[in-house]
């Protein structure tokens, strides 16, 4: 049972923090701010979400009962990514900041 | 296991915000340097969170509970500030 949490929770950790890099790894190479927006606001709720929930494994296993309360930076997280990144992309508009055409990058 | 598990994901996290450090710096327009920002907190909220997990103490989750919040608040006011010139009209 133990043995079992302990996996199950380096795995998903593993994996929240590969999800956090290809988000920021989206941020660094986007050719414009519409693209890098997207890296971060996607990969975000993903990341934090398999942290948590190894969170929640490796606690419960270890004290015995159900931990619940990483659950409540899913909820979180998952409600306010969106709407920030909303509120960016406007912000980004209302800039009216270039936007990425396929011909630029052709030779 | 977890020792090694959480080791990994901290390295992959750390590498994560230096990408979003190496945008706040470069960022052609503002926008990009608070989208780097909104980045640096979710990254450093998992970073907290994966750190608790390799101690073995729930010390840190209100961290970054609290990290996450002032995160989301501070992303919308400056991009309340970008979209009207003000924050609170």
């Amino acid at each position: 049972m133990n043995a079992v949490a302990d996996m199950v929770a380096s795995v998903l950790v593993v994996l929240g923090g590969v999800a956090c890099l290809l988000g920021s790894l989206g941020l660094a190479r986007l050719p414009d701010t519409f693209m890098r927006l997207h890296g971060p606001s996607k990969t975000a709720t993903l990341g934090i979400g398999c942290v948590a929930l190894a969170s929640v494994s490796f606690f419960s296993a270890r004290e015995g009962a159900f931990s619940a309360h990483e659950l409540l930076i899913i909820v979180f997280v998952a409600m306010t990514t969106p709407v920030s990144a909303h509120l960016i992309a406007r912000a980004a508009w209302h800039r009216r900041l270039p936007r990425w055409r396929d011909e630029d990058t052709q030779p | 296991m977890i020792v090694a598990a959480t080791g990994i994901a901290l390295i992959l996290i750390g590498l994560a915000m230096l990408l979003a450090l190496w945008r706040l710096v470069l960022g052609p327009d503002v926008v990009d340097r608070v989208v780097a920002i909104d980045a640096l907190y979710v990254n450093s909220c998992a970073m907290l969170l994966t750190y608790g997990i390799r101690l073995g103490t729930g010390l840190h989750f209100e961290a970054a509970l609290v990290i996450a919040m002032l995160g989301f608040l501070s992303t919308v006011a400056f991009a309340k500030f970008l979209l009207r010139g003000d924050i609170i009209e």
